[in-house]
Formats: C-alpha cells, sequence, structure tokens
C-alpha cells in the first residue's frame, strides 16, 4: 500500500543537489528590474516630506513608487482593509514600508532605498503591553470575554487559588528562504505572480485589487517555499503586490526579496503574550476552576491577530477537563510590526498557560506535576464524555494511554530519582525532568475556511499529474497528497506528479495553514481519483461484463477477475473509448459548527494528541542551560506517511523549545526591533537539539473520517517544546525552596534571575 | 541599517574607526587610482578555470555564483555569515573546509578552488555520499538549507571530520530539527568521498608571471608600502567583518588591499620562549595550535562563530578593530600577549592591553597594521568562559579569561581579562591584586568578588542587562575556583 510508506520528500533529490527552485532562483528576462521598499524611521508619526530625489538619481534606478502613484487599491492587509502596501500620511510602525524602488539589481534597489529623506513628525510610540493598555489602544472595542460557570463562585469555594502572570515573548519565523516574489506583465495586460506564499489564492485576489483587474486576470503560482510556519500565510502579500504594481507600470518582469534584516524588521511575528492566571483546586488537587486574562501584542495592523487569539483561547484548556473556566482576551494594538500567524497559530500561547500554571499549581501543592496533569486529564474512551470550556464534547481523548506509555518508554519514573539525587550531589549544575501533553483541535476556526479543490488528469500513458490547492512549504505535502493517488490507481507515487500550485488550475482556495493541508487537500484529491476510477471501472464492467467487484486496481496493475493488465494500457482503452480523464475533486470538513462571538460550538473536527518528556541542565552560576534529552510520542492517526510525520514532530518540537528558551525578540523604547537578524537572534542549532531524542509514533487511527484516518500533524508537535521549558523551571525549582515563576523566553538572564529568587 | 558584527550596543553601530577615515578620505573621483584596486583573477570552479578581468574584487562571491553563474544552488539565506545557505567548498594550500560565499569576496577565490553543491555529485550524476544519506534519512523538508549542510557535510567527510555537531554551528535548519541529518551525517561518515573532487579543489598553480596587483599584495613589505602610501585602503582579511559592511551597510570599497596572499601572514613560529602568529593565521588555526598548548583557551574558540568563520576570519581581523566583544583578545591579554605592528619599515612591539586605548580608539596610526601576535610560552592555568545567547555561533555577552597560577597553595600571579564588561577588552586588575599572595581558597575568591565592582562598571545591551553581566562576571571566577576543584561546572560537559 502508498499512503502510509515512509518515502522520502518528492523534492528530496533536488534539494540535496541544489537543483530545487525557490522563487528567486527562477530565471527571469534579462530587463527584470529588482524592487526594494524605503522603510519608517519612525514606530509612528505623521508623514511630513518625502524628498525621493537622490533616490531616482541613483545608479540603476528605473523607477520610484509612492502612495500616491498607486491607481488602485492600495492595500495587502488579509482582513480588515487597515495595511497600505505603501504609507500614506501615518506610519504605524518603525521599518513601515513608505516608498517602492525598482532598479536593475538587488543591490542598486537597496542602495537608491536608503538615499531618501523621510521626514516624519514623530507622534507618541505605543510599544509594550502596558503601553497599549493604559492607552486603551486595542482592536474590537473591548476585551473578549468567554465564561464557562461563575469563576469567582468557584474559585471562593476552592481549598487553594493560585496566583500568577507569565510573560511569553513572540517569535520570528525565520524561514531560510526569505519572503520573495515576482510578477511577469502578459500581452493582454494580464499578471503571472510567482510567490512564496502560504496562500496563493490571496495574493491573486490583493494582486487583481491593486491592478483594478478581475481576478481571472492574475495567475499565481507557487513551487514550494523554504520554509513558512504561517510567516508566509499574510506577509507575502507587500511583496507580490508591489511587484505586480511596479511591472504594470514598467511593462517589465520584476522581482523582490527582502534582506533578512528588512524581512525580520518588515515582517510580523508570532504574538507575544502576558498571561495571567487564578486556579482554584480542591484538596486533591483537581481543577474546580480557572481565571486566565491574556494580554495580546497584535502589532499595527489587525492582520490575521483576531482569529489566533480566539486560538489561544480556545487552549486555554489544553488536556484539562476544567469545569468553571474565564478567559478575558485582549488585542492590543501597539506600533510594532503586526503580528501574524505561526505554527500553532495562537493554540500555543493558550497552552503555555496552562501549563504554566499547572507547574505553578504542583509546586504550590507540593504534588508530583505529572500527578497533578493525569488527574485532571479529560476523561478517556469509555468514561461519560466531558465538554471543553466552549462547549465542544471531547470525544477521542486519547492521552492516557499515550502519557503511560511515554511513561514507559521514556524510564521517567527512574530519571526523576536520579534527577533529585544529581541535584543532591551537584552544586553548580542543576537537572530538570518534566512532561507536557498536547491537545490541538483541528480545523480553521473560520469555518467556511475548510474546504479544498483538486484537479487530476491521467495521461494515456498511465502517468498521473494533479494539482490541489494546497501549498509545499517543506512539510510533505505534496508527497503525501500523491501517495494517496497513488493508491487509490494503484501505480507506484513515481507515476504521479503533483505539479506548482496555481491559481488558474485549482481556484478559491484557502491558506495552507492551520495543519489542515494534508485533510483538506488529500480528500480534495482523492474525490477526484475516485471520480476517473470510476469511470474507467464502470468502462473495464462494460468491456468484460463483470461486476465492480471483480477490478482491482494494485501494482501497477488492473486486475478484472483473472485478466492482468497494465494501468497504462487501461488508461488507453478508456482514451479510445472516449472517456474523460481527467476530473475535479472537492471536499468540505463535516461536524462543524462555532459561534465565535459566543465562544460556543463545535469548531474542530478533531484533535490531535501528543506527549514530550524533557530533561535538561542549568548552569546555577551563568544561568546558561541545555536540553539533554527529550521522549516524544505523537498522535499522527493512521500516519500517511511517518518519516515526513516523524520529522514534523522532531521539527516541531526544537521550534517550539527555541521559542520558550533561546530565541528572544527585544525592542528599544521607540519601537526599534533590536534583534532584527540571525546574529543577534538566536534560533537553535544541531547543537541545541536534545542530546537524546527519541521521536515515536502513537499507533492508533483517527475515529473521524479522515483521508485514510490520518491525523494533521504540522502544527501540534510545536507545542511539545513546552516540555523543554518546564524542564527548565523544574532544574531551577531545584536551587531553593520558592518557585520558579519563570517567564519565557528562559535566557540564561532570566533563569539566573530566577535561580536567585528561589533561593531568596 | 548599519551593523557591525562586534559592536556591542544596540545604538553603537558605528563602523570601524578605519573605515570612518576612509569616510573623510577623499575616495570616488580618482578614476585612475580606483582602476589599480580592480583585479584579475582566475580561480578554478566546479573543476573549470574561470578567469576575470578588471572585475571589483570586493563583489560577493555568492551574488557572483547566483547571478552572473546561475548557480543558484547556493542559497542566500542572511547575507551575514550566520546561516550557512550559501556555504562552499574552498580549496587552497591550506587544504579544504567549507566557507559562508556571502562573506567572500571575489579578491579571496584568486589562486583557489571552489566547488558549489552543484559540483558534489560525480560527474555521471551519481550524489555525494552525504547528498544520498540526506534523501535516504529524510534530512531535507523545505530543502533551502540543505544545498549549505550537504556542503559543510561535505567538507568534514573529505577531512574525516566526526564531530558533526561542530561542524554544523553554522548551519541552521528551521524545519528538522537537525535529527534527520545528524543520522544522515553518521551513515555518510563510512562511505568514501568521491574522486572528483579532490581534483575539483585543487588550486590552480599560482600564475608566476602574474604580476600580483595592488589589491593583492604578496609580500608584507609590499603591503608596508602600499599601506603607508593608501591609508584609506580598507585592509581585508578573511572579510568576515569587512563583507558586513559591504553586505549590509552597502558600502564600495574602493580601495580594497586583500591580505590573503601576503606570505608571511601565514607563518606560525614556536620557540622556547613565545608562538607567534601571522596576522593572517585563521581563527581555524590559532585553535589548533592552542589546542597543544591551552586547550581551555582551543575550546572556547570551537565556540568562535563557525567551522565556516573560523577558517575565514583571522587573528589580525579579530584584535585589530578593538571591539569589546572580540573573543580572542582576553584570553591573548590574559596570556599576555604581544601585538607587533609595523608602520612602512618602523616596526613596535605592544602588550596587547595597552593597544586598546578606549572604545573605538585603538593605538595604531594611519597606514600601520598588524603584523603578528605573540604568546609566551607557560605552564597552562588558562581557563577561557564564553557567556552566550547561544552555544554555537554567537557573540559573547561576556567572556572571563583567567590564568591563575597557584603555587604550594597560594596564588602567585593572576591576569584576567574579560571582554563585554566595558568599552574595551579590558583586565580585572583589581581583582587579580585582591588574589595574589593570598592562599587559593574559597575564602579567597569570595574576598575577590566584589573587586569586581571596581574593575567594571557595564552596560546594558541587547545581549543582556548590566545586573546579569555583573553578577556573571563574578559568578566565572567561582567557576574557575569550581572547576579546579574537580566540579562539573559546564552544561555542555553533562550526558544524558
Ligand atoms: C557569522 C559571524 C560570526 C562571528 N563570530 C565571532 C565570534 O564568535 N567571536 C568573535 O570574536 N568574532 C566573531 N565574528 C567576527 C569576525 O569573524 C572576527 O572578528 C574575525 O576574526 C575577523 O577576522 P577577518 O580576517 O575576517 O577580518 P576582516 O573582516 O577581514 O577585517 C576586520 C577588520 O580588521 C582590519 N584588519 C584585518 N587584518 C588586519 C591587520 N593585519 N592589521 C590591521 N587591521 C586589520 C580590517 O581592515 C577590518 O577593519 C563573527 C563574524 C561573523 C560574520
Ligand atoms: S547567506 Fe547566511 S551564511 Fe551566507
Ligand atoms: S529543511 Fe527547511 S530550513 Fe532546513
Amino acid at each position: 500500500m502508498t499512503a502510509g510508506r515512509p518515502l522520502p520528500h518528492d523534492s528530496a533529490a533536488l534539494h540535496v543537489s541544489g537543483a530545487a527552485r525557490y522563487v528567486d532562483d527562477i530565471p527571469l528576462p534579462a530587463n527584470a528590474l529588482h524592487l526594494a521598499f524605503g522603510l519608517s524611521p519612525e514606530a509612528h508619526g505623521r508623514l511630513r516630506g518625502l524628498d525621493l530625489d537622490a533616490v531616482r538619481q541613483a545608479a540603476g534606478v528605473i523607477a520610484v513608487f509612492t502612495a500616491e502613484d498607486l491607481r488602485f487599491a492600495n492595500d495587502v492587509s488579509p482582513s480588515v482593509h487597515d495595511e497600505p502596501l505603501l504609507a500614506e500620511a501615518e506610519v504605524f510602525y518603525h521599518g513601515q514600508p513608505i516608498f517602492l524602488v525598482a532598479a536593475t539589481s538587488h543591490r542598486a534597489a537597496r542602495k537608491a532605498a536608503k538615499l531618501a529623506k523621510i521626514d516624519v513628525d514623530p507622534l507618541p510610540a505605543i510599544v509594550t503591553i502596558d503601553q497599549a493598555l493604559s492607552a486603551d489602544s486595542r482592536f474590537e472595542d473591548g476585551p473578549v470575554i468567554w465564561q464557562n460557570g461563575d469563576v469567582d463562585n468557584a474559585l471562593a469555594r476552592a481549598a487553594q487559588v493560585i496566583e500568577g502572570s507569565v510573560e511569553l515573548g513572540g517569535q520570528e519565523h525565520f524561514y531560510l528562504e526569505g519572503q520573495a516574489s515576482a510578477a511577469l506583465p502578459q500581452d493582454d495586460g494580464d499578471m503571472v505572480v510567482h510567490s512564496s506564499t502560504q496562500h496563493p489564492t490571496e495574493i491573486q485576489h490583493k494582486v487583481a485589487e491593486a491592478l483594478g483587474l478581475p481576478m481571472h486576470a492574475v495567475r499565481v503560482e507557487t513551487r514550494r517555499m523554504g520554509g513558512g510556519f504561517g510567516g508566509k500565510e499574510s506577509q507575502g502579500n507587500a511583496l507580490a503586490v508591489a511587484c505586480a504594481v511596479a511591472a504594470q507600470a514598467t511593462g517589465r518582469p520584476c522581482k523582490m526579496r527582502y534582506d533578512r534584516d528588512d524581512d525580520m524588521v518588515i515582517t510580523g511575528k508570532r504574538h507575544d503574550f502576558r498571561i495571567g492566571y487564578r486556579i482554584g483546586v480542591d484538596g486533591t488537587g483537581r481543577l474546580l476552576a480557572a481565571d486566565f486574562t491574556h494580554l495580546v501584542r497584535c502589532g499595527w495592523a489587525q492582520d490575521l491577530s483576531l482569529p489566533v487569539a480566539d486560538r489561544a483561547m480556545l487552549h486555554a484548556d489544553n488536556a484539562y477537563h476544567i469545569p468553571v473556566m474565564r478567559i478575558e482576551s485582549h488585542r492590543l494594538k501597539t506600533n510594532t510590526a503586526s503580528a501574524t500567524a505561526f505554527r500553532g497559530f495562537g493554540g500555543p500561547q493558550g497552552m503555555f498557560g496552562i501549563e504554566r500554571a499547572l507547574d505553578h499549581v504542583a509546586h504550590v501543592l507540593r504534588m508530583d506535576p505529572v500527578d497533578l496533569r493525569r488527574r485532571n486529564f479529560y476523561s478517556g474512551p469509555g468514561a461519560p464524555r466531558q465538554h471543553t470550556h466552549y462547549g465542544m464534547e471531547v470525544e477521542d481523548f486519547d492521552l492516557r494511554p499515550m502519557v503511560s506509555a511515554l511513561l514507559q518508554r521514556s524510564d521517567y519514573a527512574t530519571r526523576r530519582a536520579s534527577v533529585d539525587q544529581w541535584n543532591r550531589e551537584n552544586a553548580v549544575l542543576k537537572k530538570g525532568l518534566a512532561l507536557s501533553p498536547v491537545k490541538f483541535g483541528i480545523s480553521f476556526t473560520l469555518t467556511h475556511l475548510n474546504q479544498a479543490g483538486a484537479l487530476v488528469h491521467v495521461y494515456q500513458d498511465g502517468s498521473v499529474a494533479m494539482n490541489h490547492g494546497g501549498t509545499e512549504m517543506g512539510q510533505g505535502l505534496n508527497q503525501k497528497v500523491a501517495q494517496v493517488a497513488a493508491r487509490i490507481f494503484g501505480i507506484g507515487p513515481d507515476r504521479v506528479r503533483i505539479t506548482a500550485t496555481d491559481t488558474a488550475k485549482v481556484p478559491n482556495t484557502s491558506a495552507t495553514a492551520a495543519s489542515s493541508g494534508s485533510d483538506l487537500n488529500g480528500m480534495a484529491v482523492k474525490a477526484a481519483c475516485e471520480t476517473i476510477k470510476s469511470r474507467l471501472v464502470q468502462h473495464l464492467c462494460k468491456k468484460f461484463s463483470v461486476s465492480d467487484k471483480e477490478i482491482r486496481f494494485e501494482d501497477g496493475k488492473v486486475k478484472v477477475c483473472d485478466q492482468v493488465f497494465s494501468f497504462a494500457d487501461v488508461v488507453q482503452a478508456a482514451y479510445l473509448a472516449r472517456i474523460s480523464l481527467s476530473a475535479t475533486g472537492y471536499y468540505r470538513t463535516p461536524k462543524l459548527s462555532w459561534d465565535r462571538v459566543k465562544g460556543r460550538g463545535r469548531p474542530f473536527f478533531y484533535f490531535a494528541y501528543g506527549v514530550a518528556a524533557t530533561e535538561a541542565v542549568v548552569d546555577t552560576l551563568t544561568g546558561e542551560s541545555r536540553i539533554l534529552r527529550a521522549d516524544i510520542l505523537h498522535d499522527a492517526g493512521a500516519s500517511l506517511n511517518p518519516a515526513l510525520d516523524i520529522g514534523q514532530v522532531e521539527g516541531g518540537y526544537v521550534q517550539g523549545a527555541g521559542w520558550l528558551t533561546m530565541e528572544e525578540l527585544l525592542w528599544d523604547d521607540d519601537g526599534r526591533l533590536l534583534t532584527h537578524a540571525p546574529a543577534t537572534y538566536k534560533i537553535p542549532t544541531a547543537r541545541d537539539a536534545p542530546e537524546v531524542f527519541n521521536v515515536a509514533l502513537w499507533d492508533g487511527e483517527n475515529r473521524e473520517e479522515t483521508i485514510y484516518r490520518s491525523k494533521a500533524v504540522g502544527e501540534p508537535p510545536f507545542m511539545l517544546g513546552i516540555s523543554a521549558f518546564l524542564a527548565l523551571s523544574d532544574a531551577v525549582s531545584a536551587c531553593g525552596p520558592g518557585y520558579a515563576d519563570l517567564d519565557a523566553p528562559a535566557t540564561a538572564e532570566r533563569i539566573l534571575a530566577a535561580i536567585n529568587r528561589v533561593r531568596a | 541599517m548599519i551593523k557591525s558584527r562586534l559592536s556591542c550596543l544596540p545604538e553603537n553601530n558605528n563602523p570601524a574607526p578605519l573605515l570612518r577615515r576612509i569616510e573623510a578620505a577623499h575616495f570616488g573621483t580618482d578614476r585612475v587610482r580606483r582602476r589599480d584596486f580592480l583585479m584579475d583573477i582566475s580561480f578554478r570552479l566546479n573543476g573549470e578555470l574561470v578567469s576575470l578581468t578588471d572585475v571589483d574584487p570586493t563583489r560577493s562571491v555568492l551574488d557572483f555564483l547566483r547571478e552572473d553563474k546561475g548557480l543558484t544552488g547556493t542559497k542566500e539565506g542572511c547575507n551575514e555569515g550566520d546561516c550557512g545557505a550559501c556555504s562552499a567548498l574552498v580549496g587552497d594550500a591550506g587544504g579544504v573546509r567549507a566557507q559562508n560565499t556571502c562573506l567572500m569576496m571575489l579578491g579571496h577565490l584568486d589562486g583557489r578552488a571552489l566547488v558549489t553543491v552543484e559540483g558534489l555529485a560525480a560527474p555521471d550524476g551519481t550524489p555525494h555520499p552525504v547528498q544520498q544519506a540526506l534523501v535516504d534519512h529524510h534530512g531535507s523538508q523545505c530543502g533551502f538549507c540543505t544545498p549549505g549542510f550537504a556542503v559543510t557535510l561535505a567538507a568534514g567527510h573529505l577531512s574525516s571530520d566526526h564531530d558533526i555537531k561542530t561542524l554544523l554551528g553554522g548551519n541552521l535548519c528551521r524545519c528538522t530539527g537537525y535529527a534527520p541529518i545528524l543520522r544522515a551525517a553518521e551513515a555518510a561518515a563510512t562511505e568514501t568521498s568521491p574522486p572528483h573532487l579532490k581534483d575539483a579543489l585543487e588550486a590552480p598553480r599560482p600564475d608566476a608571471s602574474k604580476e600580483a596587483g595592488p589589491a593583492c599584495p604578496g609580500a608584507v613589505d609590499a603591503l608596508a608600502t602600499l599601506y603607508a602610501d593608501h591609508p584609506e585602503a580598507t585592509l581585508i582579511g578573511g572579510a568576515t567583518e569587512v563583507a558586513l559592511d559591504v553586505n549590509k551597510a552597502l558600502k564600495d570599497l574602493p580601495f580594497p588591499i586583500f591580505l590573503g596572499q601576503v606570505r608571511e601572514f601565514d607563518k606560525i613560529e614556536i620557540t622556547e620562549d613565545k608562538i607567534t602568529f601571522g596576522a593572517g593565521a585563521s581563527i581555524e588555526t590559532l585553535r589548533r595550535i592552542m589546542a597543544g598548548h591551552h586547550p581551555g583557551f582551543a575550546e572556547m574558540l570551537t565556540r568562535f562563530g563557525s567551522a565556516q568563520v573560523r577558517a575565514a576570519g583571522t587573528i589580525g581581523g579579530n584584535v585589530a578593530n578593538g571591539s569589546p566583544i572580540a573573543e580572542t583578545p582576553p584570553p591573548l591579554i590574559a596570556l599576555g600577549a604581544e601585538l607587533h605592528l609595523r608602520h612602512r619599515d618602523a616596526r613596535r612591539n605592544l602588550p596587547l592591553e595597552q593597544y586598546y586605548v578606549a572604545y573605538g580608539q585603538q593605538d595604531r596610526r594611519d597606514g600601520e597594521f598588524i603584523e603578528a601576535v605573540s604568546i609566551p610560552r607557560q605552564k597552562d592555568r588558562l581557563r577561557s568562559y564564553k557567556i552566550a545567547r547561544r552555544f554555537d555561533q554567537d557573540i559573547c555577552t561576556v567572556l572571563g579569561a583567567f590564568n591563575i597560577h597557584v603555587n604550594v597553595g597560594k596564588v602567585l600571579s593572576a591576569r584576567i581579562a574579560f571582554g563585554g564588561m566595558a568599552g574595551v577588552v579590558k583586565r580585572a586588575e583589581a581583582v587579580e591584586r585582591a588574589l595574589i599572595g593570598r592562599p587559593w581558597t574559597r575564602e579567597t575568591v569570595a574576598a575577590a568578588l566584589d573587586a569586581f565592582e571596581t574593575d567594571f562598571a557595564p552596560i546594558s545591551d541587547l545581549r543582556a542587562g548590566a545586573d546579569y553581566r555583573r553578577e556573571v562576571a563574578r559568578n566565572l571566577l567561582l567557576r574557575y575556583w569550581h572547576e579546579d576543584q574537580g566540579t562539573p561546572v559546564a552544561v555542555m560537559g553533562v550526558t544524558p
């Protein structure tokens, strides 16, 4: 069976040889222009004057554009039209694009862009969460509040209430390939756009608006991205629109890619949060009530912040049944780059809140943190079902057996004892060990996005070409989907070619996001393949006077009773019999009903689960730390490709651990991002991955009818990294009687400060 | 946004003083002189000889590969030496290594061999063992980092370097979590390297008839004259700092002088009483030599930049600009190193700490350059502690070097130097005084800690706050003491 096999990524051979093409590698005609933005030098202010003479006169410059030069829509927002491509009267963050230079080379454009005299009359900049709160600077009229029961009442009756607050930093995507786009004007005024985007349809939409064209006049193609992680869901709009506008104006192909520093300054990142919590427990550690406050720093434009903040609220329970719950979510507007989608889309922040709170509760109750967690898990199969705080029944709670299995595999109890012993014997280095589970809801919370289309062609030689709305950013979506098609036709995956995502082939697609790629597109492709297959079957039934039960497609052959034909021969015969060998497929996720205003309903088709145990060590003299070992058990349902899924788990864990340990974004008081390059913003290297790294997939299948009962795997493993943070917290707690009270990211500086606190 | 790698303050993005001088000079108008600094360059690229005439030698090799040669397998991930996506193999008399092409300039290529990812596979298309292993072990996801990993792994493969994590410290991958890449490296280790690589990495024979142009002097005397005549020129060692001025600050360097072919600069001389490094010795060479004399220095240097940066960066380039967070100066000063400076024919020697006058100010006149650095031979008591946000490829927040000699329980001598604690790399003289002559005990150490307040008043910047620096500096003395007592002090030393 092809689906389920651990085949390599379909582009692996191209990756390793350097032949795989990304947007900046596409050869363009010699007259192509290269673009660069001129950026706002202030975080907030009125644009008083813009002297671009020197820019225009600089070597290689062909054209310069300001907002006034834009003939149609000046907007690149994915949501509420609040994000101009080029600033108009006011600038809202340091690094906001103000003008656009088109020049004969990338370097010439960048050099010229620095020559502008930008006169900005500064206005007070709101940079921090506290500043935004005190200025009441926010999106929506007030906080979004979801309540399930009377939390004050429940807390008043609890045996103990544990209160705290934790800072949780944002995260730069640091996709290795920076944002890039290229636009090629066509002879009839149409525009072809190559974009490194997770959302070609939105690029098409924004480009069409900006060019004053109907959507059918714009074709967007995305072959692959060098990483996305959510950072290319909306953040590529500006480049694509800039290229299209400049290409329309000059009649020449235009390409734009951000220099890394510009990329980090201009584009949005993961939302940083401050999370306040009050947790009521009974004498046995049972959670009675929880009251969370999410202060969410959204940046200057709305972008995707509302659904991100919603998803944080939706994951405030993580894996625990909390009978009474209140969450207050403040979506704060600040003069910083607009925070955006990033793997987990708010889920990690919500989940971090409860996990951190439980860490605190366990410390106060002097209870084993694993016991505390297990005591509060949702009910498993067999027991009466429980509901989440937003009213969704938890039907498939697999974490109880998964946690038991992981505790055993990781030899947790023995290692707990040896960590404690180490800590008794060592004065300078202290170890910590922690476990954390993940329950992550799968589906877009904007219900209409849960649909997908596909286009499948079978050629006369039996080779198959297909296209779907998903984009390939490294997750192996195309390979997985090709395996689905291969399985249906009973042919080798090498006979299936997935071509670049193309808005002219599959229209009106959703972003490849919310882990939905293979769930949605796999099903759409399956539908298309089955349409074609059933035509072939019908044809064979008629021709051989057999029933469809007597026909099998396997091993590249078609078996009709005891006759065997090659797939190619069957296809050829069908063609001669004038049978259509091309079909579209369509899928929409069932069972969803969600009222986001009330915060009630079933926003998710199902949950994906995982559990990780991490061991870490800290240096009490310097606060330096290191992850020693991680053991993970992750639920990918009946995996479509276990090798690719394990890749997502390993990569997700390291990225999640990086977020909470070493990756720190810093702004100065004037709203300038200080860590705008990999020189100062540090993502994990090979040495920062756990020295011992045991990752396995849980042997189970999705109880819902997903594509071959698999589960989505893009985002959920990211949150396994929370266990790394908790292990550090555990190590710090070994230094003294107090609670570590560690903020994230747990840098050496924060760890050392926390050690001083617990000792005090 | 101007940036300088070794600047320690966010707002302190001042280019090096030397560069400031150049700005003040009258360049750009004198066409004839500018032309003198163009170069004819020949090198081997993926096995083929390439000759270029009259090129701007400061053009980035990465841009040249991608834009001129259409060799787009070499990727730009950062254009500042931090991600490794642009790595290519470089071969010359010094051997073979991976380097970041974004930090290399065409001038560096002259007389060398370069193999890009496109040249790893055998002529018949058979992938290099590391390439095949990356496929087999699912080592690529988005694939953008992959060419760089393949190249770096191939470099390690050629030199049978099995310390893969150190080798890969300068290659970032955001997708895989590295696990499959490490598995691939392990699997490929036992395979033999394809023979074509050796030939392709053979440096072309230096053309004896060719007059090395002014931009590329072959002897130190020529350099001394040229630089004294043209103090507005930019000396370029490995360019791991200078390239950032070109790539990020978008500067032109009209008068570049490449130091890579200055014969005397590679020399390392070990005598009875000192070890002398030519200014052009790479950080990797320094590390290799130090391993046999001061292993603690060498150990710290495995954290200096990345394999690619250590191969390119030079000791002269590291000490020249007086960055307070340059990482060789603290251990060098703790060892009592001397700087050998030269202006035209005038030579002088200077204890390294005296070279650093104040922030942004060194004891070096126009047209003077560093010829060599020497370290007195001594018994090894040196430990160098680098504190950074990340173990690999990160500039220090604080770096403390301790060279404390103890005789029958008493501190005989102490030289302690810190980076990241002041506007220059500086000795902790008050702390030294508090130790010298006292018994080598926990009490002495504890009593000396307050002397740090006398020595340093650190600042807050994006790497850490002043309080953290202050506390860590004290604690590093404690670490030295603990380590001397045999207590485990390094998180990297802990086995899971
Ligand atoms: C990614 C990355 C990581 C880095 N990591 C570290 C690190 O961990 N620790 C650290 O300390 N540094 C680090 N650096 C900085 C840099 O690599 C080192 O300072 C290196 O030693 C510089 O040497 P170079 O030959 O490349 O210098 P170049 O860039 O060639 O020159 C640097 C300066 O010194 C001058 N100069 C060079 N040689 C001489 C000479 N003989 N006489 C007088 N002046 C001279 C040049 O004119 C220039 O102003 C890093 C840089 C990068 C890009
Ligand atoms: S492009 Fe990142 S190291 Fe060269
Ligand atoms: S595979 Fe995407 S960055 Fe390494």
